[in-house]
């Protein structure tokens, strides 16, 4: 660190100072772990060179099995997003007042995962050069144009929500002059945190809570739809868009529980993710974890008691047959492990949540595996079955590619950021402590007149 | 309204598979390796399905000639995002290759599966490249193609009825298919036409369709064997 912006460090705040530290200061073990990271997605892209340059028949994909890796990866990482806007959306408008740490980091979280979301169907398209189509011969029975419009819109309102709430503490940026004045001048947009700014800013943060919360549940349940819309077996059913809007605010909460524990870590911010944090956000996942369980058990219950031939090639298939590792494995991560950990308060800690988080991560991306790729190797024309899949050195490379991006332009982001909210923090501790004390109050009958009065 | 469609007898079809060589060359449809064919990538838009029926020794060989059924109701042109697969006014579901973003959605929504895509550039062994057909497009990579009736012979029939001055005949236009079929299985025209077979034949006690209960109201009929 310069000694002139250590000195610039040195005069604020104690919050102030460890939130902007990994700002200015970078570890060399953060440059050996983006160089990884970015030779993988180097290779990545490599491999996507090979796929355009000769075809789709460089992945493992073949008929019937015609969506396999990327439209997984396409639903996984888009249920991870999200993570952040709705959980801190939700927390925003319940007044749920331990968010404050929270909500930066699960933002960043949907708004950077969206795009690796967002470009694995195009991915996975045999003819990339013509995407613009769907722009010029438009058709709006497509649940697949319905995609596409609900994710731009997601996108567009999660980036904002993103970036409102950042404008107070760009502006402490601009005002310490520790990085980047003009950047971060031109980001701040003139803020000053008058109480007129401070109040208009607030009212916009509500509304935009409230408006993203609908957008977010259309974008998974539009994903769900996708499947559910066709007459394949396993794939339609009413219950896919709810199904997949819970899922994917399932994993969202294990991804921001992972990356709470590994910024706790490397940041120091163990004075901000506090143990109630996981605790609570344990309980998030605890609760989750037993819809998850309903919402499976009822699907699977329905298809079973039907016992409709077509569909039971692929229940049997899951269950007892080519798939039933993956099954199973897919139910120990969703639901034993998380279920095992995250009922008891003494494993609803930093570790025991990073170990659950882990596994239904793990479990939701093979739950994504067990809807895409079972079904699709087996055809409702049983005539017809192959019953095949095994994904490419390009697929995997892809993926590998995917998952490094996504961590690269993170690690990048909290270089440029503050990862946790300074002004809410801020406005927490001066402000929110004795609103609450009202409130409670508040909820409570006035008090009863005293004797002799 | 002219509703072209076919009704093929199965106990008529002896599984010489004439039909899908047939197709095969008329469509400039690409060959491809053994390796490729193992992996379920071959093409055959036409395909003979071979179905045994029974337990050893007592087993009988079936064989369904599959074309695409050109639904009336077709699952894969609702969810085709830019309108790449469509149905004509007259019933004919076909793929605008040019248009063709490669997603693959209407192969995972055909219930027939029917769709084929091309995975790598379609290829053909230098003895067949001299004679593709001239009439019928080559696909390029990455697009999904099937069966179309063999819609260009319809346009070329038409044409030359309209040229002569007359109505255009069951025998003006038929596919491929139909027209190869040693044993007559594979019958072909208008389906609104009394002077059609098949404007009879679809009434036969013996029709059926497949997956009739899907209510995609196919426009191949199946003319369910005897015994």
């Amino acid at each position: 660190m310069r000694s002139d912006v250590a000195a610039k460090l040195a005069r604020l705040s104690r919050d102030e100072q460890t939130l902007l530290r990994p700002l200015v200061v970078t570890t060399p073990k953060f440059y050996l772990a983006a160089g990884v990271l970015g030779a993988i997605v180097a290779w990545g892209i490599f491999a996507y060179y090979m796929q355009v340059r000769y075809g789709l028949g460089r992945t493992g994909l073949n008929r019937p099995e015609y969506w396999g890796i990327y439209i997984i990866e396409f639903v996984f990482f888009i249920g991870i997003s999200h993570a952040g806007t709705l959980i801190s959306a939700i927390l925003r408008v319940s007044k749920a007042e331990w968010r404050r740490a929270i909500t930066r980091s699960a933002e960043f979280i949907t708004v950077l995962v969206l795009g690796f979301g967002a470009i694995q169907p195009i991915i996975d398209l045999g003819r990339p050069d013509r995407l613009f189509n769907v722009f010029f011969h438009p058709q709006l029975r497509s649940p697949l144009l319905w995609d596409v419009m609900s994710i731009a819109l997601y996108f567009t309102a999660s980036t904002i929500y993103l970036y409102i709430p950042m404008i107070p503490d760009l502006a402490i940026i601009r005002d310490s002059g520790i990085k980047a004045p003009r950047f971060y001048g031109f980001l701040a947009a003139g803020y000053r945190d008058t109480p007129a700014q401070r109040a208009r800013l607030e009212r916009i943060i509500g509304v935009l809570a409230i408006v993203v919360i609908p957008i977010a549940v259309s974008v998974h349940t539009i994903i769900g739809w996708i499947f559910a819309m066709t007459l394949r077996p396993m794939w339609h059913s009413t219950i896919f868009g709810p199904y997949f809007v819970m899922g994917a605010i399932y994993s969202g909460i294990a991804a921001i529980l992972i990356a709470m524990v590994i910024l706790r870590r490397v940041y120091k911010l163990e004075e901000y993710f506090k143990p109630i944090h996981f605790d609570y956000m344990g309980r998030l996942l605890l609760l989750f974890s037993l819809l998850w369980f309903y919402f499976t058990f009822a699907e699977y219950l329905t298809a079973f008691y039907g016992g409709e031939p077509a569909e039971m090639r692929t229940f049997w298939a899951k269950l007892a047959g080519p798939f039933a590792v993956p099954f199973w494995a897919m139910v120990a991560g969703c639901v034993v492990i998380p279920l095992a950990l995250m009922c008891r308060k003494a494993t609803r800690t930093p570790r025991g949540t990073l170990i659950a988080g882990i596994a239904v991560v793990i479990g939701m991306w093979l739950e994504r595996f067990n809807i895409v790729v079972p079904t699709s190797v087996n055809p409702r024309w049983e005539l017809e079955s192959l019953g095949r899949y095994m994904p490419s050195w390009v697929e995997l490379s892809i993926m590998a590619a995917t998952f490094a991006g996504f961590v690269l332009l993170y690690m990048v982001a909290t270089k440029f950021f503050p990862i946790i909210s300074i002004w809410e923090i801020k406005e927490g501790r001066e402000q929110s402590v004795r609103e609450v004390a009202d409130r409670v109050a508040g909820y409570l009958p006035s008090p009863l007149p005293e004797a002799g009065d | 309204m002219t509703r072209w469609g076919m009704v093929i007898d199965l106990d008529r079809c002896t599984g010489c598979g004439a039909c899908e060589v047939a197709c095969k060359s008329e469509n400039n449809v690409a060959t491809v390796s053994p390796e490729q064919a193992d992996l379920g990538r071959a093409f055959a838009w036409m395909k003979v399905i071979t179905q045994v029926e029974g337990d050893f020794p007592n087993t009988t060989m079936r064989f369904v000639p599959r074309p695409c059924m050109h639904c009336d109701n077709p699952p894969c042109v609702s969810v085709c995002p830019v309108a790449a697969t469509y149905i004509n006014a007259e019933g004919i579901v076909g793929q605008i290759y040019p248009r063709c973003i490669g997603c693959r959605y209407c192969a995972n929504a055909c219930p027939y599966t029917v769709k084929y895509f091309n995975w790598y550039a379609p290829q053909w062994p230098e003895s067949e490249r001299e004679y593709l057909n001239p009439d019928v497009s080559v696909r390029p990579k990455g697009v999904i193609e099937k069966c179309t009736f063999c819609h260009h012979r319809l346009q070329k029939a038409r044409e030359e009825a309209r040229a002569n001055g007359r109505e255009l005949s069951e025998a003006d236009y038929q596919p491929a298919c139909a027209e190869i079929c040693p044993t007559g299985a594979i019958v072909f025209g208008d389906l609104e036409n009394p002077l059609h077979r098949v404007h009879a034949q679809k009434h036969d006690p013996r029709a059926m369709r497949i997956m009739e209960e899907l209510g995609t109201e196919p426009k191949v009929y199946y003319l369910a064997p005897r015994a």
